[in-house]
């Protein structure tokens, strides 16, 4: 079984001159181009060449300073995996427990209908995989894809745009509100040669609708896996979105997502994303404030071990007056790890009464544990109200020893410290049935994590 | 019950604590009295084990053990209670999550059972309810957005739920009204009992007419300057700290 290279932070960037890395990747997807739309092969050939051209991003990319991708030109992986045996009984055990009543499981990228429960969703909701929406030509699916697709948004987008084999689509028609969490599990799972899977989807909700989309990202495996997921969210007129997303994907994985979301007046995107696994990670939220009204709330919490690295990089355009943003993203490392916050808001001229508000805290329970914060404000209209701040540091000594003084053990009053810290953050998920498992993984994690 | 002995104390390499002898019988209540910077409150730090206060001669013997060889969570197990002179505000813990760790801390480190969550919530309410605290006062974060007078009634709710051997009161009685004293004094009285000591720091006389003391020391230039009965605070009161202001130049 193949093995992953040690990390090298010192090797170099772009690994565009034909290494094998991506010698699965040229074959391209396995139904290959003539099997789908026209419009989708020139996509794909496009999106490629435009990821061949410019490679991986290496530190000269200003989006990617801190984050560092050439592990992955080491490994050899296995671009179109055969499908792998899971059984469904495992699943729920991935989930907190917790049983389906909406569950559309992913297994490396591919949607597998027998391990998913898909009940029949109100006012013609629609879950489907991307490779059905695309067979089916499902009207509303093509459009917004080719549009997206024709967005230039970096390496790791047009290496996504370039395969547009599978993922999850979500429709909600206008007025439609779908009560029940429409949860989204996606497994990783090793074979002979370490997967590499590229899934795309896409939430539509209309005009007045709300969903809840619960995404959990999980490994099955202890080897690792690369998974480049890109998520296209179109939120109509008074729309709320909620998402909120758990990965605890495999130590070795590498985890890059990027979430891409266009708000009309009045909608709401209310984004949570709760990060424990992988080797490396990057979750990355383009919100785009269309039209007046349009509100989103990006929060985060993060865990991070080992040499694990962390990337939260957010970036909110307010392009019409009167939206507004709020961001809250907190941490937790330990050991060697290392985290990223890149905060990007942008309020374009004529946005007047624009709210944005970012804050990202980090908690260093180590001394070569280490955090890099980035905030940007590219403000050009003058009636505004921006913020932004960032904090790193240890525990509060004082409540610290506040603890100790009432006869809680230090270790246990290290815990709590830890765990109210985050709960600021998970405390925001309204969503419910939520924020135990969330509490209690905390709790898990800093009980498991190794003591000096 | 406690005695200290030729204690000398330092913060920061500057010496606070000059060799101070304090004695504690079992049930008795001594106050501590002396002017602003005197030491009272790097006194009680001592005693309850924090960092940074560093021990450089002397000893302290708690009920038979070496108290500074105690980490402060095993000082508090041995029945050691510091309501703060500036109580500390938690963010994301509520009261009742601080109390019960406590509890539970101190029940776990002496071998006890834990309580299960309807004994805790009976334990908390009575004792509350005796204190005029509130259920609302009970799940907000320790201490954030509290008043003064709130967070030293916070301070009593905790001694009164943790049933110390020995509580040492840090200018407990200082930004309360007198109703708000008289409560708190209440709650100390509560304790009182021949098993229970205490040590009541306070800079004012006043507290003292309610929680009556067995003795009055005076702390000035790192050590017990002054020993004497309740009759002494009354002194002070009228007197000032000048006299030892001097004596401790001299
Ligand atoms: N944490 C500290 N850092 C530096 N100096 C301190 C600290 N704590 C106390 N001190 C100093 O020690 C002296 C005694 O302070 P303290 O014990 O608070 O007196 P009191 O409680 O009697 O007012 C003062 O001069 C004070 O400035
Ligand atoms: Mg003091």
């Amino acid at each position: 079984m193949a093995r992953l290279a040690p990390i090298d932070e010192t090797a170099a960037g772009p690994a565009d001159s034909g290494a094998d890395w991506l010698t699965g990747w040229r074959n391209g997807p396995a139904d290959g181009p003539d099997a789908s739309p026209d419009w989708l092969g020139a996509a794909r050939a496009d999106a490629a060449g435009r990821f061949a051209g410019r490679g991986l991003p290496d530190r000269r990319v200003e989006d990617w300073r801190y984050t560092n991708l050439a592990h992955l030109t080491g490994l050899e992986l296995d671009w179109s995996p055969a499908p792998a045996d899971v059984a469904k009984e495992s699943l729920p055990a991935l989930v907190f427990g917790r049983e389906a009543e909406c569950r559309l499981v992913l297994v490396n990228g591919q949607v597998r209908p027998t391990l998913s429960t898909v009940p029949a969703l109100p006012g013609g909701t629609v879950l489907i995989s991307l490779a059905d929406a695309l067979a089916s030509g499902h009207p509303g699916v093509a459009d917004l894809l080719r549009q997206r697709v024709a967005v230039d948004g970096g390496a790791l987008k047009a290496l996504n745009d370039s395969w547009l084999e599978d993922g999850y689509v979500l429709i909600v028609p206008d007025g439609v509100t779908v009560d029940m969490p429409i949860e989204i599990l996606s497994v990783g799972t090793g074979g002979a040669l370490p997967p590499a899977y590229q899934p795309r989807n896409l939430i539509v909700a209309g005009a007045g609708s709300r969903v809840t989309v619960v995404e959990h990202h999980v490994g099955l495996c202890i080897g690792g896996y690369f998974a480049n997921l890109v998520t296209d969210v179109a939120a109509g007129a008074e729309a709320i979105v909620r998402h909120c997303k758990v990965q605890d994907e495999s130590r070795e994985a590498v985890h890059i997502a990027l979430l891409d979301a266009a708000l009309d007046s009045g909608a709401m995107f209310d984004s949570f994303c709760f990060t424990l696994g992988g080797r490396i990670s990057r979750n990355e939220l383009r919100v785009s404030l269309d039209a007046p009204g349009a509100h989103c709330r990006l929060n985060g919490a993060y865990l991070a071990g080992g040499r694990q690295h962390c990337d939260h990089t957010t970036s909110v355009d307010h392009v019409a007056p009167e939206t507004h943003s709020e961001q809250l993203y907190k941490g937790v490392l330990d050991d060697r790890a290392r985290a990223v916050f890149q905060g990007k808001v942008t309020v374009r001229p004529d946005a007047q009464k624009v709210e944005g508000h970012q804050m990202s805290r980090a908690l260093l329970l180590s001394e070569t544990a280490e955090v890099n914060t980035k905030p940007e404000l590219l403000i050009h209209a003058d009636d505004v109200q921006c913020s932004h701040g960032a904090t790193a540091g240890d525990l509060d000594g004082e409540a610290l020893f506040y603890l100790r003084s009432r006869g809680v053990p230090e270790g246990q009053a290290r815990q709590l410290l830890v765990e109210a810290f985050l709960n600021e953050a998970i405390d925001a998920v309204a969503l419910a049935g939520m924020r135990l498992p969330l509490e209690r993984n905390v709790a898990r994690w800093m009980a498991e994590r190794p003591r000096p | 019950m406690l005695e200290v002995e030729n204690l000398h104390a330092t913060v920061d390499g500057r010496g606070i604590l000059n060799g101070l002898d304090l004695a504690v019988g079992p049930g008795e209540v001594h106050a501590v009295m002396g002017p602003n910077g005197s030491g009272k409150s790097t006194l009680s730090y001592v005693l309850s084990g924090r960092d940074g206060y560093e021990v450089t001669e002397g000893s302290v013997r708690f009920r038979g053990a070496d108290l500074l060889a105690l980490e402060p969570e095993e000082r508090a197990a041995a029945g050691l209670f510091l309501a703060f002179q500036y109580p500390v505000e938690i963010p994301g813990v509520t009261n009742m999550t601080f109390l019960k760790h406590a509890v539970n801390g101190l029940r776990v480190q002496r071998g006890e059972e834990e309580l299960d969550a309807m004994q805790f919530l009976k334990l908390v309410r009575q004792k509350a309810k005796a204190l005029g605290m509130s259920d609302d006062m009970l799940k907000r974060a320790v201490n954030v957005g509290f008043s003064g007078g709130e967070k030293k009634r916070n301070e009593i709710l905790q001694m009164a739920v943790l049933e110390p051997a020995f509580a040492v009161l840090d200018e407990t009685d200082s930004g309360l009204d007198i109703d708000a004293l008289k409560i708190v004094a209440d709650g100390v009285n509560a304790l009182r009992g021949p098993g229970r000591s205490m040590l009541v720091i306070t800079h004012y006389q006043r507290l003292l007419d309610y929680i009556v003391p067995d003795r009055v020391h005076v702390l000035a230039g790192g050590r017990i300057a002054q020993s004497g009965g309740k009759e002494l605070a009354l002194r002070l009161e009228s007197e000032g700290y000048a006299a030892f202001a001097d004596k401790a130049a001299a």
